[in-house]
């Protein structure tokens, strides 16, 4: 369940905390598009090392650690997948490109998932339910969706239960071949799906009963305003942006294979 | 025989929640344990089929020690009841729900076919055999739960939370049936807040606190205790209570059986009635 700790909020103070969720969402999607522009291997590398003192500031280097170690798994399977087709579609051959080619787009899932995993650790729940609201987005679904965030650990804890209870019925997760192996978690899947839908259930009725949406027009305690820090990452993130730009269309980017030789 | 020696454990989240525990439930016991929220209850009973490993100490189920083996084959002999069915409930029928755990088991399909209508029997669940277990009340749910453990016979059955959600008719089958497991030299542990249920059924009771055991007796001695139950969250038994409230006038006060406390009163009223 380390992916899902790699997502996990939890409330400490920094400068990244502080920011506009909105800017910060719009920082991601820019990282997002810069790592689907390049697939070499030397702008990647530039946009995993550009997270990492955003990660410091914030000081959640140890939960974002462990989010890439959750992903590892995904991105060894990305890397072994594109070796083997290229390695079968050029006719057999192993070359260095190759390898690196495999490499750039193993490194592009990970700053994708690093850059979310950033975001997520860095903003509330709270913060994105308001960020949506004030982006125009229905209330029903800010509501959902925040609610959906903040599910998320609670059910991580409620699948470990299930599995601990199969495995208390002599169920062995880890045994069988691959297909065995898939279907051993039907009887983790099914209780814990069962269990949402119950949850969701209930939690409607309570909230209904607290006089959910009895007022059309709703207020907000807290308001989302632009300070100093936000327009600071909405100038860096432009800059990205133009210069992610400007490099994939005039700049003819190296290989590290070119390099060398 | 299920042993711990000096057992601490701590969580991933460096909560320690057992802190140097030691105790030896022979075979054919019935032991309750009992605490308030968080005091290691549940985390102690986890290390009794390996679901849970030692930090520092030792953990011994019938000599074996858990940390050598899976939990599998552990659970073999100790068979563990969750405090919510639906953390266990997924198959199509109430039958094949009880026989999962028997086909991992590897049990022959004619012996399956036998010990599932055994189990429903026991739990009268046979009407349901073909009724999906998500349509079952929540009671019936939770026997369900409890057949599809029983049905491999495992030589000791921990219990979280048996009681919670039954009413009176269902705890009291489940303290029967306790007992007549008890009878067949089986062991039973069960974790609970139910202080009646455990003051009707004459078991050894565990006492926990912050990650120790602080009491361990018989349920006439521990639940009898004021300072003790105190300690421990819990209140006393509505027998003792009374006791407690009678003993200035020459009533004992390690009361906790209803049947007791009648031959008592009555012995009393008859010797006021004769003078």
């Amino acid at each position: 369940m380390s992916v899902f700790d790699g997502l996990r909020f939890r409330k400490i103070y920094s400068p990244i905390h502080n920011l506009d969720p909105r800017i910060k969402f719009v920082y991601v999607i820019s990282i997002f598009v810069c790592a689907i522009l390049f697939a070499q291997i030397i702008p990647l590398l530039l946009l995993f090392l550009l997270q990492v003192p955003f990660v410091l500031l914030a000081k959640v280097q140890r939960q974002w650690i462990r989010s890439l170690r959750g992903a590892s798994f995904l991105a060894i399977l990305i890397f072994v997948i594109n070796i083997a087709t290229s390695y079968f579609t050029s006719g057999y051959h192993l070359t260095p490109p190759i390898i690196e080619n495999a490499a750039a787009l193993t490194l592009r899932f990970v700053v994708l998932v690093e850059s979310f995993s950033v975001f997520f650790l860095t903003t509330s729940p709270d913060h994105l339910g308001l960020a949506l609201e004030e982006s125009h987005v229905p209330y029903e679904f800010a509501f959902a969706f925040t609610t959906a965030v903040r599910f998320v650990p609670v059910l991580a804890e409620e699948a470990q239960t299930i599995m601990d209870a199969q495995k208390a019925r002599g169920l062995e997760l880890e045994k069988g071949g691959l297909l065995k192996r898939i279907r051993n978690y039907v009887p983790v899947l099914i209780p814990l799906i069962v269990s949402a839908i119950r949850r969701s259930l209930e939690l409607a009725e309570a909230m209904e009963s607290r006089a959910w949406g009895a007022t059309k027009n709703r207020t907000n305690l807290y308001l989302l305003k632009l300070h100093r820090g936000d327009f600071a990452l909405l100038a860096i993130t432009i800059g990205i942006l133009a210069a992610a730009v400007y490099i994939h269309f005039y700049v003819s980017i190296p290989t590290i294979t070119q390099l060398i030789h | 025989m299920i042993e711990a020696i000096d057992v601490h454990f701590s969580y991933p989240n460096r909560v320690e929640a057992l802190k140097g525990v030691s105790i030896t439930i022979k075979d054919g016991e019935f032991v309750a344990i009992m605490g308030q929220n968080g005091a290691g209850k549940s985390t102690l009973v986890k290390h009794f089929n390996g679901l849970l490993k030692p930090s520092l100490g030792k953990v011994r189920a019938d000599g074996v020690e858990t940390t050598k083996t899976s939990v599998a084959a552990l659970s073999r002999n100790v068979g563990f009841v969750f405090q919510n069915p639906d953390h266990q409930l997924f198959s199509e029928t109430v039958e094949d729900e009880i026989a999962f755990a028997l086909k991992n088991f590897g049990f022959a399909a004619d012996v399956i076919e036998s010990r599932v209508t055994w189990a429903l029997n026991l739990l009268s669940l046979t009407q349901y055999r073909k009724t999906s277990p998500f349509l079952l009340s929540g009671g019936e749910r939770k026997r369900v739960a409890l057949a599809s453990v029983l049905a491999w016979d495992p030589k000791t059955l921990i219990l979280d939370e048996p009681t919670i959600g039954q009413d009176h008719e269902q705890k009291e089958i489940l303290r029967q049936f306790i007992l007549q497991m008890q009878t067949q030299g089986k062991t039973v542990v069960i974790v609970t807040h139910d202080v009646e249920f455990v003051a009707e059924s004459n078991s050894r009771v565990i006492l926990m606190k912050e990650g120790k055991i602080v009491a361990d007796g018989v349920g006439k001695d521990i639940l009898t205790d004021p300072a003790l139950l105190e300690l421990a969250s819990i209140v006393l038994p509505q027998i003792a209570q009374i006791f407690t409230k009678l003993s200035p006038l020459g009533f004992p006060k390690n009361i906790i059986d209803i049947y007791e406390a009648k031959e008592i009163i009555l012995k009393a009223w008859e010797s006021r009635t004769q003078k």
